[in-house]
């Protein structure tokens, strides 16, 4: 069970390219409609360099290449049946598009009970770069077990 | 065309245009399960949600962030959002209507810039609040 000596562990350095095809299918997924977002000449009239990443797409390319089911049960000790998400965040420093590769640098931040020790919180920052080194973003993930 | 809203226009208290979804069925969550790479079984396997204690399966709580990620877009262009955080207040299920709003409440400044933080709120028909959160904007 994850106490907190968990703190500051690493959750690994991981490494994802933004793609377009995948960008249209999450725009369709959630009923997106502006254009920029899936038509690349749009974009541009925008005054992209490709289609845009959009805002909570950081949280999907940020579990890429990692093994998220180990990292619950295996790293914070939960189970998968009883977890919920509790609170996600992101602060964005600059845009990233299509094209562009991510760098997520994703490590645990803080460890905490509620009600008497029935609620266990993890809580994980993940640093976020492209490929010419600049940050990015930050994003802060709560998990909670019931 | 989006008409940019300016800070020194803006009144606390100003709602952003709202932004209504179709009921989740099963299909948005395929898709979504599909599109975001969150696999969990407990949102597209009735099987496994049953063995999970849940009497079907549910929503990704990243869906509806990710709608209010659009309320946000629809508004301003994405370059001016700073951050947007969201807590998981209830379980959107299938048949929900996520109703999603927007409330200006701080006029700021911050790293050189002006900033608004606008309250987030994704509720379903029922007006059961799903999801609250809240996003800092820069505005000229």
């Amino acid at each position: 069970m994850a106490d907190k000596s968990l703190i500051g562990r690493s959750l690994g350095v991981t490494t994802a390219e933004v793609e377009k095809g995948r960008l249209r299918f999450f725009a369709k997924s959630i009923g997106e409609t502006d254009p920029i977002y899936t038509d690349e000449t749009a974009a541009r009239a925008a005054g992209y360099k490709s289609l845009p990443m959009p805002p909570t797409f950081l949280f999907c390319l940020e579990r890429e290449g990692r093994d998220t089911d180990h990292i619950i049960e295996g790293i914070m000790g939960f189970d998968l049946g009883r977890i919920l998400h509790a609170e996600q965040g992101f602060t964005y420093h600059k845009m990233a598009f299509a094209g562009d590769v991510l760098t997520f640098d994703c490590r645990v931040v803080d460890v905490y009970e509620k009600k008497n020790g029935a609620l266990l919180f993890v809580v994980s920052e993940t640093r976020v770069t492209n490929q010419d080194g600049e940050h990015i973003a930050d994003v802060r993930s709560s998990t909670v077990q019931r | 065309m989006m008409t940019i809203p300016r800070f020194s226009e803006l009144q606390l208290g100003f709602e952003l245009p709202s932004l209504q979804l179709p009921a989740i069925n099963r299909t948005t969550l395929a898709l979504y399960a599909g599109a975001s790479g969150d696999h969990n079984q407990v949102h597209i396997d009735l099987d496994f949600a049953r063995k999970s204690r849940q009497p079907d399966v549910f929503a990704h709580g990243m869906l509806s962030a990710a709608y209010l990620g659009r309320l946000l877009t629809n508004w301003v262009p994405q370059e001016q959002i700073r951050a947007l955080s969201v807590r998981f207040v209830g379980i959107t299920h299938l048949g929900h209507i996520p109703h999603l709003s927007g409330r200006v409440v701080e006029k700021f400044e911050a790293d050189g810039e002006q900033r608004v933080r606008v309250q987030l709120q994704c509720s379903n028909q029922y007006g059961e609040s799903r999801l609250v959160g809240d996003a800092v904007v820069a505005l000229a």
